[in-house]
């Protein structure tokens, strides 16, 4: 085993121990803090598949961003806290079921694929992929039609949260 | 080095508990929070395909930032609607709000 492949399997154990913390804490709070954790150890595999741009993303957008939006969200609702009431409803034994049957459908579709069990080619070398990135995003030959797309959405997005969550007088 | 299969692997474990989060949780903040883990294993699974296919491809990277847009998006509204829900019926209980129920 190399070195690379313990740091990999430490992360995501990790990662998915704070996934399940995430989906079974009974305070809020707690989970929206397992969900940081779970973010940050998905950022670490970014930078481990080499793409440090997705992993300051990742970082920047969803923990600083996102996460920090739901712990907002969470105490600004916080009644429903204390309750104590259980966290799941009643049929969340065919929830489970239906996580793990996916699970497991997933990984037998995947052992039949070929190119399930292929290693990564070496990056070549001066290869920079932040910048392949941002021509990929701007040239019309590339992909500068869904960007402009996701930024029209971005925008529709903040105006309908702006006029759902407006406090009328 | 790492082979593909343990990327997809904990993408689809990372999406099968985001999964099982969305389904089961009582609290509509719970949920939204299943949906980011199921939102993050696509993103693994795109950044792993672009690793491991054609590095000098961007698609997967540009996939990739583009589903932090949506879901970006997606967390604004969704919390805006479970605010003001919240103002208008006091409860964020997703049992509860059965307005539309027949």
């Amino acid at each position: 085993m190399t070195a690379e492949q313990i740091i990999f399997l430490i992360v995501a154990a990790a990662t998915l121990f704070s996934g399940l913390m995430v989906v079974t804490s009974r305070n809020l709070v707690h989970a929206a803090l397992w969900l940081v954790a779970t973010l940050f150890g998905v950022a670490v595999v970014f930078a481990l598949l080499n793409a440090g741009f997705i992993a300051v993303v990742q970082v920047v957008v969803y923990i600083g961003a996102i996460a920090i939006l739901f712990i907002f969200a969470v105490m600004l609702t916080r009644k429903d806290l204390r309750d104590h009431a259980p966290q799941l409803n009643k049929g969340w034994w065919s929830g489970a079921f239906v996580a793990v049957a996916t699970f497991a459908g997933l990984v037998f579709l995947l052992q039949g694929w070929s190119g399930f069990s292929k290693t990564a080619a070496d990056i070549p070398s001066g290869f920079d992929a932040v910048s392949q990135l941002g021509d990929a995003l701007t040239s019309p030959a590339g992909y500068v039609l869904p960007f402009e797309v996701a930024s029209v959405l971005l925008l529709a997005a903040m105006v309908g949260a702006v006029y759902v969550a407006f406090t009328r007088k | 080095m790492i082979p593909l299969s343990w990327y997809l692997i904990l993408a689809a474990a990372l999406f099968s508990i985001g999964l099982f989060g969305a389904l089961s949780r009582r609290n509509a903040v719970a949920i939204l929070l299943g949906i980011e883990l199921m939102l993050n294993a696509v993103n693994i699974n795109l950044v792993a395909f672009w690793r491991y296919g054609d590095v000098t491809a961007m698609a997967g990277q540009v996939f990739a930032i583009i589903v932090f847009a949506v879901a970006a998006a997606e967390v604004a509204v969704g919390l805006a609607l479970v605010i003001s829900v919240y103002r208008r019926r006091n409860t964020v209980i997703a049992d509860e709000l059965d307005l539309l129920k027949w």
